[in-house]
């Protein structure tokens, strides 16, 4: 039974894993360009499996904008997971002891969750595990091979290779923009200020990790005071 | 500063943040406006970091414009994630390559 459930994991998990190949390539590609070595990448990516967070993190390493400005940004950027986190817990049996929930939040991604929320309830831990089989060593390892051929490459290759990660950006954002109009114009007004912030006085000086720590609180802010989202909605 | 000392920040907020609603807080977030907001940021935060980033992927910002512009495009059309970073790629190559 528990054997099955693994299996099950690590079959529904294949995909995942496939996907987070690639991606991980890309964010390797963006470690490489800010000067990291494979084995700190490698590091990176297994202790975070996050491609916006850990894209984020490595622009404040990238610019050594200090530890006040790792953490908010990795609040900011990780805010999201409060919400998937608070999903999936509905969705556990009650009983599941502290160390296997730690073990399942290590790799509360969108796509694992999104595997974990479509089971019935109670979520097996087993099946979840069968799942993070797949998903961490191939997130690491496409980041460790971004890593290595990037090293390799000629700076248009990897410039190239760079424009992916904000093509997945951009695939992730833009469909839902097509569907909600709210989040369309905070990705106008996001593009807009991102872009206005390089030619303001005082704000030009900001490192890009504080600019996207205000801009992402206060537009996201301002987006959830006027269009506040009903209750129904949550987590689609 | 130490890159480690950076890269095991990073990992303890984001572990923080992910293990803290599974083990501390197990109710939903009932305030309309903190769900909200959770809901908003990540499109916000991914499009602040995407432009105009995304135009310095090379020397040239042409190429990453194209990108973009592409990249827009068939996001738009509903292609996936693949096919669009793909598209990117593709982009900023003939970009500098042909023009």
């Amino acid at each position: 039974m528990n054997q099955n459930l693994f299996l099950k994991g690590v079959r529904d998990g294949i995909p995942v894993g496939l996907g987070y190949v690639t991606v991980g390539f890309s964010v390797g590609i963006a470690c490489q360009v800010a000067g990291l070595n494979a084995f700190q990448g490698f590091l990176i990516s297994v202790l975070n499996n996050a491609s916006a967070g850990e894209y984020a993190g490595i622009t404040v390493i990238a610019s050594d904008s200090g530890l006040v400005e790792m953490i908010i940004m990795m609040l900011v950027v990780n805010a999201r997971y409060l919400l998937m986190g608070c999903a999936l817990t509905q969705k556990l049996d009650p009983k599941l002891p502290i160390w296997k929930r730690l073990i399942m939040g290590f790799d509360l991604t969108d796509e694992v969750f999104g595997l974990a929320i479509a089971q019935k309830a109670p979520v097996s831990f087993v099946y979840y595990v069968g799942v993070m089989c797949m998903a961490i060593p191939s997130w690491s390892l496409g980041t460790v091979l971004g890593i290595l051929l990037g090293n390799l490459m000629p700076p248009v290759l990897v410039g190239a290779f760079s424009a992916t990660l904000f093509g997945m950006f951009l695939a992730i954002f833009v469909p839902v923009g097509r569907k909600d109009k709210v989040v369309l114009a905070c990705v106008i007004i996001s593009f807009i200020t991102s872009y206005g912030c390089q030619f303001l006085p005082l704000v030009s000086s900001w490192s890009n990790g504080t600019k996207t720590i205000i801009l992402t609180v206060t537009i996201s802010a301002i987006a959830a005071y006027l269009f506040p989202r009903k209750q129904e909605e949550e987590n689609e | 500063m130490n890159n480690y000392i950076y890269i095991i920040v990073m990992a303890m907020v984001t572990v923080g943040v992910r293990v803290l609603p599974l083990t501390l807080i197990r109710k939903p977030i009932k305030n309309q406006f903190i769900q909200s907001f959770l809901y908003y940021v990540p499109y916000v935060t991914l499009a602040v970091m995407t432009f105009p980033a995304i135009l310095t992927v090379t020397s040239n910002p042409l190429a990453g414009g194209a990108a973009l512009i592409a990249g827009i495009i068939c996001a738009w059309i509903g292609l996936g994630l693949f096919p669009v970073s793909i598209i990117c790629c593709l982009m900023v190559l003939l970009v500098e390559f042909f023009i």
